[in-house]
């Protein structure tokens, strides 16, 4: 069996920061993995551990070089190898839109002909949240989305998943393989990499793809939507702030409270 | 003139809020182009369903009765076969858990750019869609260039439609392929309640990632009993362990309404402000001033929680 778990470096922005274009301004970013897809790769990695057949685990990134860094966790964390796509077609585009990213990972899996695909639920850069189900629709998978609980049964071909609505309620739902499954956060507790595998790491393959290895060309990254203004929100605060030293502040706010009949024994 | 194709949501006999936030943002889209508001119901109660959403701005109601409870395989081939028929320029779906878990497959299949999470929305020759990065610090907004497109919008960001109206009620059928039902709803379970119900306390004292170390909690849950208030918390501190899941507020966990909620650390990321907006007085405690949760505190400390929390502690103990 063949896992593809799709992974993303997000950056993440800095308290204070300035805009350059429609852009946040470089040194204002911290990059790192991100977020849902740290469980969705403990999930891949699990299934593998788990499982008595053999179970590769590869990881499908559209990143530039720098990503390799952030992807290279992943392979820390017991992924068996990666693949990165990239193209000097994408260097500069402000937003790849979910259609340029669908053609893109279809290519892959038309590559790696995979048995499940795992994705986060979203990313916590662009939240578009809609890569994996577009894809699913796209390689003609079944698929799941939001699944906080994952029970593969691989030889009955399918996979039994919970799906996290809203308010406390869990859809019990029976997925037909091959599918994609999106993975939300909490559904696992990811490991730290270990010092061995950081080791391992150095030594697994990240393959980087371009347009033209994935019988593409620049056409498939050719985005419908234009990012046309990025600018940072005017609070709508009405807040009272109680300004001082922390304790100051926390004496203004016991007040309020004990106004309002809070602590007051 | 721009027709919409709006799609409502329902889960267990019950249409979902923002079924009626979608009628208020598929009339403003269509707004004085001449075009109409198509509503699509599918499965449940339709006819009832088609009943409550007899509301002003809309035209057309298309009922699809195929099944109980949302089957994305069935939602994707409905909405897929109302596109062939109505030609709509905009097809608007709610940005909800099964909105992401059908959507992007709409789009995908009828090859429409989509633009997910939008909080504004402006047909102005083109459609012009606001949404935020960056976990709410930047706000964007992006042009589809495109004549067509699909949407999910932000649950509660439009006003739900209230006055009613009488638009056409039809049955509409097509042709299911079984063959692409692939998945299957077997159930529901509520996420079980321990000892403790957040949803019942006059004063949560909550917190979130701003506490860093599990060995931290111990600090706000000392604020907690100092103020004889419960704890309660946000998402990562529940799907690191640190707090069962019966503490987590928002979208996904309890929806509360507190007297007091003191957000500590948190930054107000809109699955979570979905759970606590309706709290009567809101306390944000937190370093960054431009976090989202100001923008709903009715008080606010700028500040380092490991400064304010143990002079709160103090000024109580
Ligand atoms: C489908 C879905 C469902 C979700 N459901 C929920 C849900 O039910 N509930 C929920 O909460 N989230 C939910 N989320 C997650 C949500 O998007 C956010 O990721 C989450 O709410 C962030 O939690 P946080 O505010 O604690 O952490 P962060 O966003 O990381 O914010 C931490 C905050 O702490 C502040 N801070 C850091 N250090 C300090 C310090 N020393 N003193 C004071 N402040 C400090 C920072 O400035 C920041 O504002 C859901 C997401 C998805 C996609």
């Amino acid at each position: 069996m063949k896992i593809l778990v799709t992974v993303k470096e997000v950056a993440e922005v800095e308290e204070d920061f300035e805009l350059d274009g429609l852009r946040v301004a470089e040194r204002y970013l911290d990059y790192d993995l991100n977020e849902w897809d740290e469980y969705a790769v403990e999930e891949a990695v699990q299934i593998a551990e788990e499982s008595d057949d053999d179970v590769e685990v590869v990881a499908v990134t559209i990143g530039p070089e720098r990503s390799e860094e952030t992807i290279r966790m992943a392979l820390a964390k017991g992924v068996d190898r990666a693949v990165r796509v990239w193209d000097d077609a994408l260097d500069g585009v402000d937003l790849l839109d979910v259609g340029a990213k669908t053609r893109l990972l279809s290519a892959v899996v038309e590559d790696e002909d995979p048995d499940l695909v795992l994705t986060g639920v979203q990313a916590n850069d662009d939240s578009f949240g809609a890569t994996g189900v577009s894809l699913a629709s796209a390689i003609g998978f079944e698929w799941a989305a939001v699944v906080n609980a994952l029970d593969l049964d691989a030889e009955g071909g399918v996979a039994n998943v919970r799906r996290e609505l809203e308010g406390g309620v869990e859809e019990l739902t029976e997925v037909d393989l091959p599918a994609v499954l999106t993975i939300q956060t909490g559904i696992n507790e990811p490991r730290y990499a270990s010092l061995r595998g950081i080791r391992q790491a150095q030594s697994k393959e990240i393959k980087p793809l371009a347009l033209s290895d994935l019988g593409l060309d620049a056409a498939a990254v050719e985005s419908d939507l234009v990012l046309t203004d990025v600018y940072e929100p005017e609070t709508e605060s009405d807040a009272t702030y109680f300004e001082g030293d922390a304790g100051e502040q926390a004496a203004e706010l016991a007040t309020v409270l004990r106004e309002k009949g809070v602590g007051a024994q | 003139m721009s027709d919409v194709l709006a799609v409502v949501e329902h889960r267990r006999g019950s249409l979902r809020d923002v079924s009626f936030e979608l009628v208020t943002a598929g009339a403003d889209l269509v707004g004085d182009t001449g075009g109409d508001l198509h509503l699509a119901v599918v499965g449940g109660d339709v006819d009832a369903f088609a009943e409550e959403l007899s509301l002003a701005g809309v035209d057309a109601i298309h009922t699809v009765a195929e099944g109980d409870e949302f089957n994305h395989d069935v939602s994707v081939q409905a909405v897929a076969a109302l596109y062939e028929a109505l030609d709509p320029t905009y097809v608007l779906m709610g940005n909800t858990v099964n909105g992401l878990d059908y959507a992007p497959a709409v789009a995908e299949r009828l090859d429409l750019p989509l633009v997910t999470d939008a909080i504004g929305l402006e047909n102005d020759g083109g459609l012009v869609v606001t949404r935020e990065m960056y976990a709410s610090k930047v706000e964007s907004t992006v042009e589809v260039d495109a004549d067509r497109a699909a949407v999910t919008v932000r649950p509660g960001e439009w006003d739900a439609a209230e006055e009613p109206g009488e638009p056409a009620v039809e049955a509409f059928s097509f042709d299911l392929d079984e063959s692409q039902v692939r998945s299957r709803v077997t159930g529901f379970e509520e996420v079980g309640s321990g000892d403790v119900d957040i949803t019942d306390a006059d004063v949560l004292v909550s917190v979130g990632r701003g506490i860093e170390e599990e060995e931290n909690i111990e600090l706000v849950e000392r604020l907690a009993d100092a103020l004889g208030a419960t704890l309660s918390s946000s998402r990562p501190i529940v799907d690191n362990g640190w707090l069962p899941k019966d503490r987590q507020v928002g979208q996904s966990g309890k929806v509360v309404t507190p007297k007091f909620y003191i957000a500590i650390g948190i930054s107000g990321a809109v699955q979570h402000v979905a759970g606590m907006k309706g709290a009567e007085n809101i306390v944000a405690i937190n370093t960054d001033p431009d976090a989202p949760i100001f923008d709903i505190a009715d008080y606010g400390i700028v500040g380092d929680l490991f400064d304010v929390v143990p002079e709160l502690i103090e000024q109580f103990e």
